[in-house]
């Protein structure tokens, strides 16, 4: 699946966008989150807050306890300061 | 994305009479139209800025701008919505986000306006660094931004 990071998500693990398999043990965002906190520390640093983190899969909000079967894009941000 | 509904993001700025003009333009049904400007200001949390990099999320932007406008749509009696959202590097004084409301009569337009601007600030994929003299920063979101989102749920 491809992941996207946007805002200081981004800056923090330091690159935009990247695809990833995480093993079939991760089947949530919250799960997805702590599998991605532990891959270095530029993710540490990302989600060192993780319930601070929004989530969206295929462009749609999600809550972090949405499974992840079947996801072309999910994305971490944090809380959106638009408008 | 129902008709009558016009959604843009880009860098450029806009040109508010012609947004508007595209809501009334060959027709005499709509009695009221209501426009709401955000603009960049020069100061945040009483620090002066020298400007704000807005970033957002494409494709996901647009679609969830959309939903939002379908939703008022089919919430209140409109004959049109435009949105047009600013990304890049925006100085202040700098016009950042326009929502233009069309209906028969005022009551509609205005609150369908303000719903737009409250699900916009809280759910659309946005966000917004700010450059000072000191650095820059990201801006923290703020907690009564959700709370004018939730007020428009209907229970």
């Amino acid at each position: 699946m491809k992941l996207k990071y946007f805002a200081w998500v981004r800056e923090r693990i330091g690159k935009s966008e990247e695809m990833v398999e995480p093993p079939p043990g991760v089947k949530t965002v919250e799960e997805l989150i702590a599998w991605l906190a532990a891959r270095g520390e530029t993710y540490a640093y990302a989600f060192e807050k993780p319930r601070v983190i929004r989530a969206a899969i295929d462009h749609a909000h999600v809550k972090q306890d949405a499974a992840i079967a079947g996801a072309r894009e999910i994305a971490f941000f944090p809380p959106m300061t638009g408008g | 994305m129902t008709d009558n509904v016009a959604i843009r993001i880009q860098e450029a700025d806009f040109d508010i009479a012609s947004e508007i003009s595209a809501l009334t333009a060959q027709r005499s049904d709509v009695g009221a139209v209501v426009s709401f400007t955000g603009l960049c200001r020069g100061s945040e949390d009483g620090a002066a800025i020298a400007a704000l990099t807005l970033e957002h999320y494409p494709g996901m932007a647009e679609a969830e701008i959309a939903r939002h406008a379908d939703a008022a749509m089919s919430r209140w009696p409109l004959s049109g919505i435009r949105v047009v959202h600013r990304v890049g590097r925006i100085t202040p004084g700098e016009n950042i986000v326009l929502v233009v409301t069309a209906s028969k009569h005022r009551q509609a337009a205005f609150e369908a306006a303000e719903f737009m601007m409250d699900y916009l600030k809280a759910n659309a994929p946005f966000w917004k660094r700010v450059e000072a003299p000191g650095g820059t920063k990201w801006i923290e979101a703020r907690d009564h931004d959700d709370t004018a989102a939730a007020r428009w749920t209907r229970s």
